[in-house]
């Protein structure tokens, strides 16, 4: 079986009178190890799509498996902690507590997942950053960082746990196009290292630059 | 845990000047009730203390609770009967039976004392006071009250050794302008003037007993109220004053006559104790509730502003319940530091209202205030504290709990 695979998954929105479909009929098997990027124009549910997967939205109806789980049928706290030791997200917006500082930032989710010891979680924090390419000053704040700095450590705190799949919604959505580059270097060199990547984008080149396209079209996948 | 208390401490960190206002709300709330209580249960508890050292605990009347029957109610009861033109006798007041009750109370654990009590009017010179004058047995009545102890000018033995003495309450005394070995004209209801020697003076602190209570001899009291070898109290101590209620019940369904424990006697007291602490328990809870709106407010505000942090959050992974956990500790952080600040305040305004040196004639006469320095109030100011800020935190903690993170994330980009 595929790392996550998914039958039939529909996500249809209740609001107001009219149902609005996001995401419908949605079949998809994503292997250890791949590079996937979900595109579309905008509006055609790559964000929705990914929310699902990722268990921050429930389905309507399909099935949806995680690494052997029934992971739509889990309650919410199991769902919580799947997502805390297997997932990593990355947003287009770094979503980084400001008053904490960039390591304080990466280590929140092996605080959580409460594995390793201090020290431990101190070392691996270091080491992330440094591999992505923030070599000094792991005790700034992130309004002391440029965007693209900021979205790198984003990117570290989404590996922290080691995750299973690391998922990436718009990652470049407000970086400029060379940093952008950098992002997607980065999780260029994450596949080549076995790291299962999907990742939403609407940049046509940068999804040139995956092993596989996921083209969604008004909710539905296309081609 | 840790991580949850690293993000409570980030974010009232964020806000120090709210933080300070919520605790200071608290603070106030906590210390006033600290004060308040220390003012009020001291001046109660001293009151009381005076009032049961300085009053027999328990005090048999001539008097009946319910008026007495006629005859012809007794033979037919329940029916309808029609009395006109009753005319009730002319009864001598006094316990008639009380050598017998004396006698029966012999072999109690009470201490009991003889008294007759009457009215009387004390003229010195051009001054002219009513008061009460209390008939006593000396040797009996210093085992009852206070009285030998609170005597400070003169001595209750003196009643003895002089022909006609009287022991006057001081403020009586200061009315008067009378003092040590003055004589006064006393009258009585009854038209009986005797000429008396004041012998003592005493000082119970309870000014209702210092300004109007007298003591002589038995036997003058009944010279006076021209009742010879009659008295209308017995006044009685017992071991445990706290039980004074059921045994003044007893007492009297066993013989007959009202006896009233020294609650009944000071009920008005009493009751004014009971809205006093109704008046400040009510005061106090309104502080607190508007240091809940404070906390209420700073964590809704902190959760308004910390929208994406929750999402974030709730995306990595961490539970309802973390999140829940994030908000509630900031508002036991601002509970407990308010509270530990209320008890400094609280201890503060506790020495200050001590250091306060002031002459006030209330129920009882004092130099200051008198304070109660129990940690009772301590206690509950901080339980009271703690749960209001403990409620104030848990609605707005809910709602960051169940927070949609995709609709947070949506909206950021």
């Amino acid at each position: 079986m595929a790392l996550l695979q998914t039958r039939g998954l529909t996500r249809i929105l209740n609001d107001g009178p009219q149902a609005v479909p996001l995401v419908q009929d949605i079949d998809l098997a994503v292997q250890a190890g791949e590079f996937v990027a979900i595109t579309g124009p905008s509006g055609s549910g790559k964000s929705s799509l990914l929310y699902l997967l990722g268990l921050l939205d429930a389905p309507t109806a399909g099935e949806l498996w995680i690494d052997g789980q029934n992971a739509a049928r889990l309650s919410a706290a199991e769902q919580a902690r799947l997502r805390l030791g297997k997932l990593g997200f990355v947003f287009q917006f770094h979503f980084l507590l400001p008053e904490f500082t960039l390591l304080q930032n990466v280590m929140i989710p092996m605080q959580k997942l409460g594995k390793l010891g201090a020290e431990a979680m101190r070392a691996r924090a270091t080491a992330l950053l440094v591999e992505l390419g923030l070599e000094s000053g792991h005790d700034k704040r992130p309004d002391q960082l440029s965007g693209g700095q900021r979205q790198r450590v984003a990117i570290a705190r989404a590996l922290a746990n080691d995750p299973l799949i690391l998922l990436a919604d718009e990652p470049t959505g407000n970086l400029d196009s060379k940093n952008g580059q950098i992002v997607f270097d980065i999780f260029q060199r994450l596949a080549a290292r076995g790291q299962t990547v999907i990742t939403v984008t609407h940049d046509a080149h940068l999804a040139a630059q995956t092993h596989r396209q996921i083209h969604l079209v008004d909710g539905r996948i296309s081609g | 845990m840790g991580l949850v208390l690293e993000l409570a401490l980030g974010h009232l960190g964020q806000r120090k000047r709210q933080t300070l206002v919520s605790v200071a709300g608290v603070a106030l709330g906590v210390g006033f009730f600290i004060g308040m209580m220390a003012l009020m249960g001291g001046f109660q508890q001293y009151f009381i203390t005076q009032v049961i050292d300085s009053w027999p605990h328990i005090i048999i009347k001539d008097e009946f609770r319910e008026p007495a029957q006629q005859p012809v109610f007794r033979a037919y009861p329940g029916a309808a009967v029609r009395l006109d033109s009753l005319k009730p006798r002319d009864e001598l007041k006094g316990i008639r039976n009380a050598r017998e009750i004396l006698a029966a109370l012999e072999t109690s654990p009470y201490a009991t004392a003889p008294t007759l009590r009457t009215q009387v009017f004390y003229r010195y010179g051009a001054r002219e006071v009513a008061a009460t004058l209390v008939g006593i047995d000396p040797k009996r009545e210093v085992q009852v009250t206070q009285l030998a102890r609170d005597i400070n000018q003169g001595s209750l033995d003196a009643l003895y050794s002089t022909a006609n003495g009287v022991i006057l309450g001081e403020g009586l005394a200061k009315k008067l302008g009378a003092s040590l070995g003055d004589m006064l004209s006393v009258t009585s209801p009854v038209g009986a003037v005797l000429k008396m020697k004041v012998v003592g003076i005493f000082n119970t602190g309870v000014t209702a007993l210092d300004n109007f209570e007298s003591y002589s001899l038995i036997k003058k009291a009944q010279v006076l109220a021209a009742r010879a070898n009659v008295i209308n109290q017995i006044r009685l101590r017992i071991p445990d004053v706290s039980l004074a209620r059921q045994v003044a019940q007893d007492l009297e369904n066993r013989f007959g006559y009202k006896a009233e424990s020294w609650e009944e006697s000071y009920s008005n007291v009493l009751g004014l104790f009971k809205v006093q602490n109704g008046v400040m328990y009510s005061a106090v809870g309104a502080i607190l509730v508007v240091a809940a709106f404070g906390i209420f407010n700073i964590i809704s505000t902190v959760i308004n502003e910390k929208r994406r942090d929750i999402a974030i959050l709730k995306s990595i992974g961490l539970a309802e319940g973390d999140i829940k956990a994030v908000f509630m500790i900031q508002g036991l952080i601002l509970g407990l530091v308010g509270t530990l600040l209320g008890w400094v305040l609280g201890y503060g305004l506790t020495e200050l209202l001590a250091s306060i040196r002031f002459n006030m004639e209330g129920f009882v006469r004092t130099q200051g205030f008198i304070l109660d320095r129990s940690l009772k109030p301590y206690a509950v100011a901080a339980l009271f504290a703690m749960l209001s800020a403990t409620c104030a935190a848990w609605l707005p903690a809910r709602k960051a709990a169940r927070l949609n993170p995709v609709d947070i994330i949506r909206g950021a980009a």
